[in-house]
Parts: C-alpha cells; sequence; structure tokens
C-alpha cells in the first residue's frame, strides 16, 4: 500500500525519535558506568552491605524516601506525577502487544484514572515554580518546557480517554506495524497526533535534558555505595596509577 | 570584641526559612593565594593566560575522573528540595547559596560546553560562557559552601554539593586561583607535618608542659609521648589540639584514657596533624600526600594501632578515604601498605576513632568516669557534619551518633539533645568547615552558624544547658569565635574528651 505523507512523517517520526532515545540514553549509561568514583562517599549513616545498599535504592526509587524527609510538598506531587505515569505508562502497553497480557488488562482502568494523578502532580510541581520564591529563582525556561510538554501529553492523551475517543485500532496497527516493519497507515485524529508529536519530543530531548535523572540515580556514588571503607579497599584504575 | 561590620541574625530559638534576597552576600571574597603559596602545591602562581579554554579542560578532564560530577551536574532537576536546606543559606538569604544554585554557578559552565542543548540554545538552559563574571562567582561562592553535605541527605538523586565545591575549587587551582587559608595551611602539612607548621622540637616543649600542668593538676604523672617506637597507638590529633582552647582540654582527655588504660601511645613529629586540608580543595593528589605521612608514621614507629582525636574533616578522610589513599585498612597491594596491614592489629578497627577507642574502655570497665565531677554542667551534643554524613564508628550504620552520646552519657549527669531536625544526619555545619575558618569570611561564618545557633538556645533557654560539647576541631575554633556574637559564653565550648577528663579516675593503675 502507499502511505499517505502523514503517516510517512510519524512513522521516519517515531523511529527517529526511537533511535536518538536508545542510542542517547544509552550512551549516557555507558558513559556512567565507566565513569570511576575514586573515593568512598555514601552520605551516610548508609548501608554496610549490599543487600542493604540495594533496599536503599529501592526505597529512593518506590518511595523517593530523601525526598519524603526534605519537603512533603514536593515529595506528594513528585510521587503523584511518578506513580501516574507508570500506571500510565503500563495501560499503554496494550498498544503494543497481541495479544494483551493479562496484568495490563488488569490494570487498565486504573491506568485510566491514573493519568488524572499523573497531571494534579505536573500542576502542582509547576504551581511551586511560580509560589515559591526560592524554586522560582532556579527555575528556567527549559524547566517550564518540560513541564509544559508534559502537562500537554497528558492533556491530550486524557482528552482521547475520556472526551472524544480516536481509532484505537488503527492506531495499534500502526503501532504494530512500527514494531514489526510492516507499515500501516495512522488516523488523521488532530488529538493524536499532538499526542504523540509532544511523545516523540520528549523521547528526543531525553538523553540531552535533565530527565537524566531517571539513569542517573542509579550510578549516584552517595546513594549506592557500600559504607565498608575500612574493611575493604575502593581503588579507581586512574588511582591506582599514583602508586606505581 | 569590635562591633560587627554587618547585621548579626537574631535569635529566635527555632530556625525560619528567609525570602530570598538576591546578591546579599555577592561582595564576599575570601582572600587569595599569592604565587610561593601556590607553586608549592603545583598550581600556577597567578591567573594564567587563557584560563577559560584551561579551567574548560580542567573541567573535562574532571568530569572523566569523578562520577559524582558527571552525574550530578547531569541529573538536578531543579525540584527545590535543597533549597532551603544550607546553613549559609539560611543565615544569609542569598539565593545563590542554595546549593541548587551554588551547583548551577558549574552546571551553567558544564551545559555550555558539554552538552547539546547549552551548546545550541543557551539562554533556553540556562548555560553560560565562562568569563570574569562567571569566576569571580564561582569564587565567592565556592568559598560561601563548607562541603558539609547537608544537601545531600535531602536530594532526591543525592547529588552532594561538597563533590561540586570541591571540583569548582580544583578547576580554578589549576588556574592559578587558590584561596590563601587552605592552600596555605595544606603547604605547611605538606611540608612540615601540620597545619600550623610547628616544627618537632616545638612540639615537644609544648607536650612536655602539658606533662607538668597535669601532673600539678592531678598529681599523677600522665604522659604525652612523641616519636616512641614500639608504642602499641600511634594518635593522629588535629594540631590545634596542641595549642588552642579548648581543643587542648580534649588531648588532655585521651592522654588520661591512655594512661588510666594503660595504652601505650605516643604522637608523631613527621605525621603532627590530622586534619588534612586536601579535602577542602578536591584534590585527591594533595589529599594523598597529607595521608601518606601517616603512614609512613606508623610504619617507622612500628605501632599496632591508628587512632584519631576528636576532628570531624580528619575522620571523614581517615575513615572513609585512608584505606583508599593509603592502604591502612585491608586490602591493599602495595609493598608499604602490606607491610603496614601485616603490622597492625586487626582485632581494632582501623584506624578508630578516640570515641570508640574511649567508650570501649568504659564498657569493659578499664577505666572509670566520675559522673558527678560534671555536676556543674548541663551538656548537649553538636554532631559534626563530617563525622555525621561522610563517616561512621562503631559497627552498626549511624553508630556515630550513638558511640559520641553513649561516651558524653557515661561522663556527665545532665545531658539534653538539640532539636530533631538539626542534629544527627540533619545537622547543621558550625559554619566554619570546608576551608572557611578564617577571618576574611568572618561574615559568612556569623551567619552561617544561625541555624546551629537557634538550636542552641533552645536548649539553653528550656534545658539550662550552658556546655556544647564536639568532636572536631574546626567545630571549636569556630563555635568560640561566632558564638560570642550571639551573646553566648565562648566557654561553654568544649570536646567530648574534656568531659572525659573531668570524670576520668586515675591513679588507680598506679
Amino acid at each position: 500500500m502507499s502511505m499517505s505523507g502523514l503517516t510517512l512523517l510519524y512513522t521516519l517520526l517515531f523511529y527517529l525519535a526511537t533511535l536518538l532515545f536508545l542510542a542517547g540514553v544509552g550512551y549516557r549509561i555507558y558513559l556512567y558506568s565507566r565513569t570511576p568514583a575514586p573515593l568512598k562517599i555514601p552520605t551516610t549513616p548508609a548501608p554496610t552491605t549490599g543487600v542493604g545498599v540495594a533496599m536503599r535504592m529501592a526505597r529512593e526509587l518506590v518511595l523517593f524516601e530523601s525526598l519524603f524527609k526534605s519537603n512533603k510538598w514536593i515529595w506528594i506531587f513528585g510521587w503523584m506525577f511518578h506513580f501516574g505515569l507508570f500506571l500510565v505508562l503500563a495501560r499503554h502497553l496494550r498498544y503494543f502487544t497481541q495479544p494483551v497480557w493479562g496484568w495490563v488488562v488488569l490494570i487498565q482502568p486504573f491506568g485510566k484514572y491514573a493519568s488524572f494523578l499523573m497531571v494534579a502532580g505536573l500542576l502542582g510541581l509547576w504551581a511551586r515554580r511560580f509560589l515559591v520564591d526560592r524554586v522560582r529563582y532556579i527555575s528556567t525556561p527549559s524547566d517550564h518546557l518540560m513541564l509544559a510538554l508534559l502537562v500537554g501529553i497528558g492533556l491530550s492523551g486524557m482528552s482521547m480517554s475520556f472526551v472524544d475517543h480516536t481509532d484505537i485500532i488503527s492506531l495499534k496497527a500502526f503501532v504494530l506495524g512500527l514494531m514489526y516493519f510492516d507499515w500501516q497507515p495512522l488516523p488523521a485524529d488532530p488529538l493524536l497526533l499532538v499526542h504523540l508529536f509532544l511523545v516523540a519530543t520528549l523521547m528526543i530531548v531525553f538523553p540531552v535534558s535533565k530527565l537524566l535523572h531517571a539513569p542517573g540515580v542509579f550510578f549516584s556514588p552517595t546513594r549506592n555505595q557500600i559504607d565498608n571503607p575500612r574493611e575493604a579497599r575502593h581503588l579507581a584504575p586512574w588511582a591506582a596509577q599514583l602508586e606505581k | 570584641m569590635a562591633a560587627p561590620e554587618f547585621d548579626v541574625p537574631k535569635l529566635k530559638g527555632y530556625i525560619e526559612i528567609p525570602s530570598i534576597r538576591p546578591g546579599a552576600m555577592e561582595g564576599i571574597k575570601s582572600f587569595e593565594a599569592n604565587e610561593k603559596i601556590q607553586e608549592a602545591l603545583g598550581y600556577p602562581g597567578k591567573l594564567v593566560d587563557g584560563w577559560e579554554q584551561k579551567a574548560v579542560n580542567k573541567m573535562g578532564e574532571m568530569l572523566r575522573k569523578y562520577r559524582s560530577l558527571q552525574v550530578f551536574l547531569d541529573a538536578c532537576v531543579h525540584c527545590g528540595a535543597c533549597t532551603d536546606k544550607c546553613h549559609y543559606y539560611l543565615g544569609t538569604s542569598d539565593p545563590k547559596n542554595m546549593p541548587v544554585a551554588r551547583q548551577d554557578l558549574l552546571r551553567q559552565v558544564y551545559r555550555r560546553y558539554f552538552t547539546l542543548p547549552g551548546k545550541l540554545f543557551p539562554k533556553l538552559v540556562g548555560a553560560r560562557d565562562i568569563s570574569k563574571e562567571v569566576l569571580d562567582d564561582w569564587y565567592s561562592y565556592y568559598h560561601q559552601c563548607s562541603e558539609c553535605r547537608r544537601c545531600s541527605v535531602y536530594c532526591p538523586y543525592g547529588i552532594d554539593t561538597a563533590e561540586i565545591t570541591m571540583a569548582a575549587r580544583e578547576i580554578m587551582d589549576s588556574v592559578g586561583l587558590g584561596q590563601k587559608y587552605t592552600n596555605e595551611i595544606l603547604g605547611k602539612a605538606q611540608r612540615i607535618g601540620n597545619n600550623l607548621g610547628m616544627p618537632g622540637p616545638a612540639l615537644e616543649d609544648t607536650l612536655a608542659g602539658f606533662e607538668e600542668d597535669v601532673e600539678a593538676d592531678t598529681g599523677v604523672a600522665v604522659k604525652f609521648p612523641i616519636d616512641v617506637k614500639g608504642a602499641e597507638v600511634l594518635l593522629v590529633t588535629p594540631s590545634a589540639d596542641f595549642f588552642a582552647e579548648p581543643h587542648v582540654e580534649s588531648l588532655i582527655g585521651y592522654a588520661k584514657v591512655f594512661h588510666a588504660a594503660g595504652i601505650s601511645w605516643t604522637l608523631s613529629s613527621h605525621a603532627s596533624e590530622a586534619g588534612n586540608f586536601g579535602l577542602f580543595q578536591g584534590s585527591y593528589e594533595n589529599m594523598r600526600k597529607v595521608a601518606m605521612r601517616i603512614r609512613d608514621a606508623a610504619l617507622e614507629l612500628g605501632v599496632k594501632r591508628i587512632v584519631v582525636g576528636e576532628c570531624g574533616h580528619a575522620w571523614r578522610v581517615a575513615y572513609s578515604f585512608w584505606n583508599t589513599l593509603t592502604g591502612v585498612g585491608a586490602g591493599a597491594e602495595d609493598k608499604y601498605a602490606q607491610m603496614l596491614q601485616k603490622q597492625l592489629d586487626h582485632s581494632y578497627p582501623q584506624p578508630s576513632h578516640i570515641c570508640e577507642v574511649t567508650l570501649d574502655l568504659v564498657k569493659r570497665g578499664a577505666i572509670a568516669l566520675d559522673k558527678e565531677a560534671n555536676d556543674h554542667r548541663i551538656v548537649t551534643f553538636h554532631d559534626s557534619c563530617n563525622v555525621s554524613r561522610g563517616s561512621r564508628m562503631g559497627n552498626i550504620p549511624g553508630g556515630q551518633f550513638i558511640i559520641p552520646r553513649e561516651l558524653i552519657r557515661s561522663a556527665v549527669n545532665h545531658y539534653h539533645d538539640m532539636a530533631p531536625g538539626t542534629t544527627h544526619e540533619a545537622t547543621f555545619c558550625c559554619g566554619g568547615g570546608g576551608g572557611l575558618l578564617t577571618d576574611d569570611l568572618i561574615e559568612v561564618r556569623v551567619k552561617g552558624a544561625s541555624p546551629r545557633a537557634n538550636a542552641l538556645k533552645d536548649v539553653v533557654d528550656n534545658h539550662g544547658v550552658n556546655f556544647l560539647a564536639l568532636i572536631c576541631a574546626i567545630c571549636k575554633s569556630q563555635f568560640t569565635k561566632v558564638l560570642p556574637y550571639y551573646g553566648f559564653d565562648m566557654s561553654m565550648v568544649g570536646g567530648v574528651h574534656q568531659l572525659v577528663s573531668t570524670a576520668i579516675r586515675l591513679g588507680a593503675k598506679e
């Protein structure tokens, strides 16, 4: 079949976005894992075993433990957004799988309504950028644009879920077509086009933006190091050269 | 005390988050190191030609050597969680003293030269060209950070501004812009063996004086040995313990503990300094040189144990870094490190903190403390930042909070903690750490001490506290100097081993 210009454009856009996202984030992960941490700098008190560190990291990732200690407003808004996003993304797996996995079917209603949680969290975080003088001071234009982008993705998606349904069957065919290189037409629904365009934009800016906090948190030496410097020697390769 | 040329914050007994006052501390500039000081450390004597590009290159080099720097410059999302956590922000209201804004001074330049959006759209992402204006900001605000790591406790990604400050100082040093206070002292420690530049004979005289004083005072011949080969313990303590008040009182306390327990010990004239100012600069090589003197002394004297006196930054370097830098703990491969490891008695943690040693002796009944001797004192304890957030004592996480408190409680009857949120890992820096303990930064020091002074006022007013117990030489010097600005008597400042010194029963083993 011949592709419409629109389908061609979005097909290429998503291949490009996926490529840049994977290559960019992959390179960043490679860079972080390759760069040594020459000194033991866990923020103490810190776990003294590997299992303890895994637990600490898990609490940071799931509960945002440090943020909870820090500021309850940022914690509640931040957690609402991230937890909402997690459910929404999980729900979206239904567009990438055929047949749809059982647990994805199960969380479908939660995933739909989690979008409210997600957008409310984002709006709360955004409000702080205006209302709290300290946060206003540190906010750059890109901080506002990033929030606008995420809110835009949320609102356009919610509009299709709750207000004006798009042709979801065709959309899924389009997505599966991308995955299996069997390209299918994309419905020319303005809400859908906006939603997909913003998502592709997010994927492209991810590896060069502050969204790198997602891979970065795994490599943070103040969080992922074991507190055992007296028992085990920690030496970076470049530091070992100094002993020669 | 001359009237201060700045407003001293009014104490309320609790901590308030101020509104921002941009530029409030902009003019602050610590004295710069001269050519002689800089060159002694291998740095250019003055700002080099083409420093802009050289600074960017140095940043690139450090990004490859320090994962902390690379990840921390990338990961910040400007959430604002750290903005009210720094004692210098709370005390000065200058927004550039908010941890995130302090980091951004470096991050802006990182973005401009090392990230695509910063190269393409600098304004959009807040990227900045390197310039004299940027350098002035760096010099000013990276010397208004005491590297206390309080922000790193609260950051959801563990971003530690201390790592950023250290990197910035190292970059500035590498292009010829260093701070007089830190670099002059570091040069002395590397050349002579202590931060005061006090040579061996002067030290021997001083110690002989203490022996006379303590004997006159107690009737017991407590020794202050130095360079004694074959002693069991090498004590490495901040050189302030040899001359400054109230530091000396703690040194007397350590000597009494070793005496009463019958442990042979010695100081070293070669390594007569625990405080390692290489930490302040963030220079691995400089920190290693100072640490190496201690390994040399331990090998030379043939000691079985290395014990560190009351000094916060020293303990962080000793506990967290000595094994890495010199192989003093376990697992090193080079010849001298292995010799040292064979020589040391590994039934004790190496190195040990003096509080670990003393509390262990108390618990084993090897020494006895009479709490009543301290009944005139109502005590509170200030958790020193580098001990609290950069090290540990004992064998469980948080031992650095438990052990000093247990030791104090075994030496006194009256003890009150300061308010939660100002102690343990949430402790506020004294305001003088990380290379800021210099008179040219007195305004920063006084204002930075205000959160601690507020918490102290609360226990003074409500519990009659009259003694602030410390385990850090810089905390002792800083509080002695700045607490009077807030109306406190400087004599309320003292060491944990000063309390031990008062309470310890001597002579039982004579």
